[in-house]
């Protein structure tokens, strides 16, 4: 047996399932139809391609047929919605797209690149024309253009004042306070102000200034300790009647409301960077990012047994600033 | 008519000359010059779908009480804002659809350029002449980022609430004038009721303006300078092989946009994705669990949380290094040392001539392996992000992970380093591109008579014995024969 009788048997065998006699391979037979075999289509079987072709569009049509048809009656069904126009879509694009790959002379085409640059007589008449033309008649150019300039750089700045300066207000001492005072009575977040049985030990919750309820600074967070007579840092001693000791809610690090309380460990944690606040040691940080403690709020009861602050914190509360000392 | 259509257009905007120029201009045939049309794709359905939710969405932090088809939530007091996300949600027509849609949108154009900006980077694209290319495409990256982020925040849910409360924190972090920027972004102290309607303007007007005239610009770049291309057969410096614009690559291109736009839309039916209304309205003292941002702000998140607590107070003035060095240094100079990779590497290795030809990530070791080693530090900040899911999943303790973290940002890159140097210095010279390597050749298995088996490689085809084809200018006709009979 001859390589070339192997070479016959095999393509005999091969060309079965090929199906070649229903169609022609234009990738086989190459330029056979075509001047030029860069000309012949990418696909072996154009026409079974092109049903394929024709077969995606009619889906694509039919998926916006049905994702109109929805919409029409009422739509609300997003999952479907997204099905219909997404299959449509695809469809009609990987139509498209086929078409373009495997009908389509099939290459390889080039194209010439040219270089960017000029030749360097081109150069030098551009730098010419550019610079030459200025010389014309004016004899203290630098100078004048020097003063155009600063006119323009002084108009710039001028002209920027308006779209920063009045953006806003300047801090001022805004963040060294909040609205807390000497005697706020504390409320919760729809007001209500706290009594001093209002908490079981171990519980937590977020209390506002009276008349600031909701607010972004001076929301504190009230925690009940076990000790009655707990202090938290030395100098404190007062600060925490009959064990509700009371801490800054807002984030040293990053300013997210410290809402975690671990009743066990007695620690609060800030859930967007962990960090983790020790409750009965002065809010220390114990762990994570945050630099600094939590300030203190020094509470008091008054004598209808409403917790009340005795003056606002002695600290800016959140993150660091600059000008904070 | 045609004739008639084309004489009238011709005359008046003289197309012909140029036209052809640009339907013959060609495009190589590789897979991973689709990413950036990925990008390019998603940008145009985040302003289609876009427009359609400025059309509903109001930019208002006034309160309101919600009497929406939500039921959950309504009696609630809420912004506007929220308000009006959730109507969109729930009582605008395909508005679910439009809104996910938009949201997936996003994270797929920032991650299709991140990818595309990896591909430039390992095949050393951005080479002279292209380094303006490269500082553009960077610049979009950036912006790409931020005005995701502020997109996000406009619903005014509870997550995206604690996100602006952090912006403000870093802002406010800056040594100096930190807490003035802050104030005039936010027109006072947080959180204020500006920050919402200034977020809004810049998220659908500013940025989408500038992030538009960038990708126009990158894409006349693209044209003056044409395509790279890898090494091949026929490929040199002085030309660019592929397919030509017309038909071919109009058509495929075109089909690729319709798919990108399919895939975004069934996506944005299919997976839902930031569902607001399960998070509820922002108020600023209400914090849900396990907060994470979109993945693309997943490094500084990262960053912020491995960062160690380094403030500096003294002096009368305070520096919060565990904000200012995660929140602002770290992006601000990620940015600008992208910028100026180009000039880096051109300053180092000496090379200053043109490039046009791309080169293979493994002829290139001590590139790619700094790549992958800077890639790994972004990917290991990115999983910093997680270091509470983490330990819930793994049942470790917080501590333990994050510590794992500041230990693991360093050594993981340098590995990545080391292991990538050495799989160039194994691969180097290896493989010849693909274009050049033979067909893979199956055996073809034959029994004797006797019962015994041969085996001899198959057959060639014809194609495989016919040398690579040169290629050769596109012609303006396509002539045919009769395709009936072959």
């Amino acid at each position: 047996m001859t390589d070339g009788e192997r070479f016959a048997d095999v393509q005999g065998s091969t060309d079965i399932s090929d199906s070649a006699e229903m169609s022609i391979d234009y990738r086989r037979e190459g330029g056979d139809s075509f001047p030029d075999p860069r000309l012949a289509p990418a696909a072996r079987h154009p026409e079974k391609v092109e049903r394929v072709i024709l077969a995606l569009f009619i889906i694509g049509l039919l998926g916006f047929a049905a994702f109109g048809a929805l919409y029409w009656h009422g739509g609300r069904q997003p999952q479907l919605e997204g099905v219909f126009i997404g299959v449509g879509l695809m469809s009609l694009g990987f139509g498209l797209s086929s078409w373009g790959k495997y009908l389509m002379p099939r290459g390889p085409f080039v194209e010439e690149r040219h270089p960017l640059a000029g030749e360097p007589q081109a150069q030098e008449v551009f730098k010419e024309a550019l610079l030459g033309r200025g010389e014309y008649v004016v004899k203290r150019r630098g100078f004048l253009v020097g003063v155009m300039g600063l006119a323009t750089t002084v108009f710039a700045i001028v002209a920027a004042f308006p779209f920063i300066r009045s953006l806003g207000p300047t801090p001022g001492d805004t963040l060294d306070k909040t609205s807390w005072k000497r005697g706020s009575r504390l409320v919760t977040a729809d007001g209500r102000p706290v009594r001093a049985d209002a908490l079981e030990v171990g519980g937590i919750l977020t209390v506002f200034p009276e008349g600031h309820a909701g607010s972004a600074i001076a929301q504190t967070v009230l925690i009940r300790a076990a000790d009655v007579s707990i202090t938290t840092k030395p100098g404190r001693e007062s600060w925490a009647p009959r064990g509700y000791i009371a801490y800054s809610k807002v984030c040293t690090h990053a300013g997210c409301p410290v809402g975690l309380y671990q009743e066990q460990t007695q620690q609060l944690l800030c859930p967007c960077h962990q960090s983790l606040f020790d409750v009965l040691n002065g809010a220390q940080p114990v762990f994570g990012p945050a630099p600094r403690p939590l300030p203190q709020l020094p509470l008091m009861i008054d004598s209808e047994g409403f917790l009340r602050a005795q003056r606002g914190y002695e600290v800016p509360i959140g993150p660091g600033f600059w000008s904070r000392s | 008519m045609i004739d008639q259509a084309l004489n009238w257009v011709d005359e008046r905007l003289g197309v012909s000359k140029s036209g052809k120029k640009f339907l013959d201009k060609i495009f190589p045939d590789h897979w991973s010059f689709m990413l950036g049309e990925i990008a390019l794709y998603s940008f145009i359905v985040l302003v289609l779908t876009g427009v359609f939710l400025t059309l509903y969405y109001v930019p208002s932090t006034k309160e309101v009480i919600y009497h929406g088809r939500y039921l959950p939530l309504v009696g609630q007091r809420m912004s506007e804002a929220y308000a009006s996300t959730v109507h969109i949600s729930f009582g605008v027509r395909v508005g679910l659809l439009m809104r996910q849609t938009h949201h997936w949108a996003a994270d797929v154009f920032i991650a299709a350029i991140a990818v595309h900006m990896i591909r430039v980077f390992f095949t050393g694209a951005y080479r002279k002449p292209r380094e303006l290319n490269w500082i553009i495409g960077v610049t979009l990256l950036m912006l790409a980022i931020v005005n995701g982020f502020i997109g996000y925040s406009l619903p005014d849910d509870l997550i995206s609430g604690t996100g602006i409360r952090i912006a403000f924190s870093i802002t406010e972090s800056v040594p100096v004038v930190g807490s003035y920027l802050a104030f005039f972004l936010f027109g006072g102290n947080y959180p204020g009721t500006a920050v919402i309607p200034r977020f809004f303007i810049l998220h659908v007007l500013i940025l989408p303006a500038i992030i538009a005239i960038l990708i126009g610009a990158h894409m006349g770049l693209l044209i003056r300078h044409k395509h790279t291309q890898f090494p091949g057969p026929g490929r040199s410096e002085d030309n660019v092989v592929g397919s030509p614009l017309w038909p071919n690559f109009a058509a495929k291109t075109t089909g690729f946009q319709l798919i990108v736009f399919g895939a975004l839309f069934a996506l944005g039916g299919l997976v839902q994705i930031n569902p607001i209304w399960q998070f509820g309205p922002y108020l600023p003292y209400k914090v849900s669990y396990a907060v994470q941002p979109d993945w693309y702000m997943g490094w500084l998140d990262g960053a912020l949380r491995i960062m160690p607590s380094w403030e500096f107070a003294g002096f009368g003035h305070t520096i919060p290094f565990e904000v200012f060095l995660p929140g602002v240094v770290l992006p601000a100079v990620t940015t600008l040392f992208f910028f100026a990779w180009p000039f880096i590497e051109e300053r180092f290795t000496g090379d200053h001539a043109l490039h046009h030809l791309l080169d293979r990530p493994r002829d290139r070791p001590l590139r790619t392996s700094f790549g992958a080693a800077v890639l790994a530090f972004y990917v290991v900040l990115f999983g910093a992000s997680s270091t509470d899911v983490i330990a819930n999943f793994f049942h470790i303790t917080l501590n333990t992970v994050l510590w794992s973290f500041r230990f693991l940002v360093v050594i993981i890159p340098v590995v990545v380093g080391i292991v990538t140097n050495r799989i160039c210095h194994d691969l180097a010279g290896t493989a010849r591109p693909r274009e050049a390597r033979p067909r893979r050749m199956p055996n073809v298995i034959v029994r004797s008579d006797e019962g015994g088996y041969e085996t001899y490689p198959a057959p060639l085809y014809p194609e495989d014995e016919t040398p690579e084809l040169k290629p050769e200018p596109v012609p303006v006709r396509i002539e045919q024969g009769d395709l009936s009979n072959g």
